[in-house]
């Protein structure tokens, strides 16, 4: 989560004071990201370093202070918002690896490992759909934190599905010898 | 029994000899009023099955299912349809929703296939498509509706009379996120009204709506979720 550029958001708007940025950050993010006012204060020094932001030259250094985001503000804040998150490396996920070891080690029921796995996501979901049953529906921030967070749990438990759809197919498939790994599998568990 | 269903070592086999298929094995399942229930698993894993046992519209191979305390097994054909038509709503993914009548007189057919007087079904059907937001749309034909409109006449339908069982089945299968949501609020509000709901699906976003989840795996139960913890803990970390 970029502080730096949900400031030059909240400062789009208008002139701010520190204080007001802070709670501001809190609110529009379903308050799911505490932000505490030294932080705000210090990014709002790198901010005014860069040229970015522009501060009263009057109200010291206090929650007083009211700060301004500059054009090149503007233009930095506009940038950000469309290039894509640094995402492109698949991150290390330690329930695929599980799952991989799983098929390596006998007498192990990978479908039932794969169950596990399941019925915690779901659980977890729950809780989210929760949160999200008890908010009114006019808390944009929140209900969309949270459906990002449903969407990414759903995505781990589809792929659930299919490795256990694959799974039955493979059994369906091969006799029951020993399991070889295949070595692209092999090469997959080395590179992490 | 306080459950408005208790379904307990149901078992459904199709076909005999090497054609036989076990699709559904030894199944226990209560659901209580006021309670919604999930039902997950793949494909062929019993899951419509379980609906359509639940909802006396076939009958188990062995096994005891009982709804608002009628042992099904015991019923005629007669009976078993009175009770479908009095105390079962049902609600399907394509909707199924008659296209030749307008979305009140497809709410209100039930009823008066079980004997309510026309004016009075539809002045019921009228009050049920209020409640759901649909009263600008009562003389609208299906084709006319949207997608999340058909749906929640399906749910008006589903829910008029005194129907204390809602079973779906991929309830908002067809629909884009912020409907589907909307529609299963609206089953979440059925359950606070006392109907006991029953909804299977693929789709584990719908199932964490639920109270509680079962998970199918080739025709039998193989696990549940735990009783649900508060949401307080997840939102006071940093990062999941």
């Amino acid at each position: 989560m970029s502080v730096r550029h949900a400031l030059l958001a909240l400062l789009s708007e208008g002139p701010k004071f520190g204080l007001r940025l802070q709670r501001e950050f809190e609110s529009r993010t379903g308050e799911v990201w505490p932000l505490n006012v030294g932080q705000v204060y210090t990014t709002l020094q790198r901010l005014e370093r860069d040229g970015l932001v522009e501060s009263d030259e009057e109200g010291g250094d206090g929650p007083q202070k009211g700060y301004r985001i500059t054009p090149d503000g503007h233009h930095e804040l506009e940038a950000w918002l469309r290039t894509p998150p640094a995402d492109e490396t698949p991150p290390r996920d330690e329930l695929v690896i599980k799952v991989l070891v799983a098929l390596q080690v006998p007498g192990i029921d990978v479908a039932d490992v794969i169950q596990a796995h399941r019925r915690h996501l779901v659980e977890l979901m729950q809780r989210y759909t929760h949160v999200k049953a008890e908010t009114a529906e006019g808390d944009l921030g929140l209900s969309l934190v949270v459906d990002a967070e449903l969407f990414r749990l759903e995505g781990v438990v589809r792929w659930l599905d299919t490795a256990d759809v694959r799974l039955s197919r493979r059994e369906v498939n091969s006799a029951p010898t020993s399991p070889e790994v295949p070595s692209t599998t092999k090469s997959v568990l080395e590179r992490r | 029994m306080t459950a408005m269903l208790q379904m307990r070592q149901v078992s459904k086999v199709y076909g005999s000899g090497h054609t036989e298929v076990n699709a559904l094995r030894d199944v226990d399942l209560a659901v209580d009023r006021g309670e919604m229930v999930a039902v997950m698993g793949p494909s062929g894993s019993g899951k419509s099955t379980l609906l359509t046992i639940a909802g006396s519209l076939e009958e188990a191979t062995s096994g005891d299912v009982w709804v608002d305390g009628a042992d099904l097994s015991g019923m005629s054909a007669d009976d078993r349809a009175r009770l479908r038509r009095r105390s079962i709503g049902y609600v399907f993914q394509d909707f199924n929703l008659l296209p030749g009548l307008t979305a009140s007189e497809n709410v209100s057919l039930p009823l008066e296939l079980d004997g309510t007087d026309s004016g009075r079904a539809q002045e019921t059907a009228f009050q049920a498509l209020r409640d759901l937001g649909l009263a600008d749309r009562t003389g609208h034909f299906p084709d006319d509706l949207s997608g999340g409109e058909q749906q929640r006449v399906a749910i008006a339908r589903a829910m008029v009379g005194n129907r204390r069982l809602l079973l779906a089945d991929e309830p908002s299968g067809a629909l884009d996120t912020v409907n589907g949501e909307t529609v299963i609020r609206l089953l979440r509000d059925a359950c606070k009204m006392g109907m006991a709901v029953v909804v299977v699906t693929h789709d584990a976003q719908l199932a964490a709506w639920a109270d509680r989840v079962v998970f199918l795996r080739d025709g039998r139960m193989v696990d549940r979720t735990g009783p649900a913890p508060g949401p307080e803990s997840l939102l006071a970390g940093p990062e999941q």
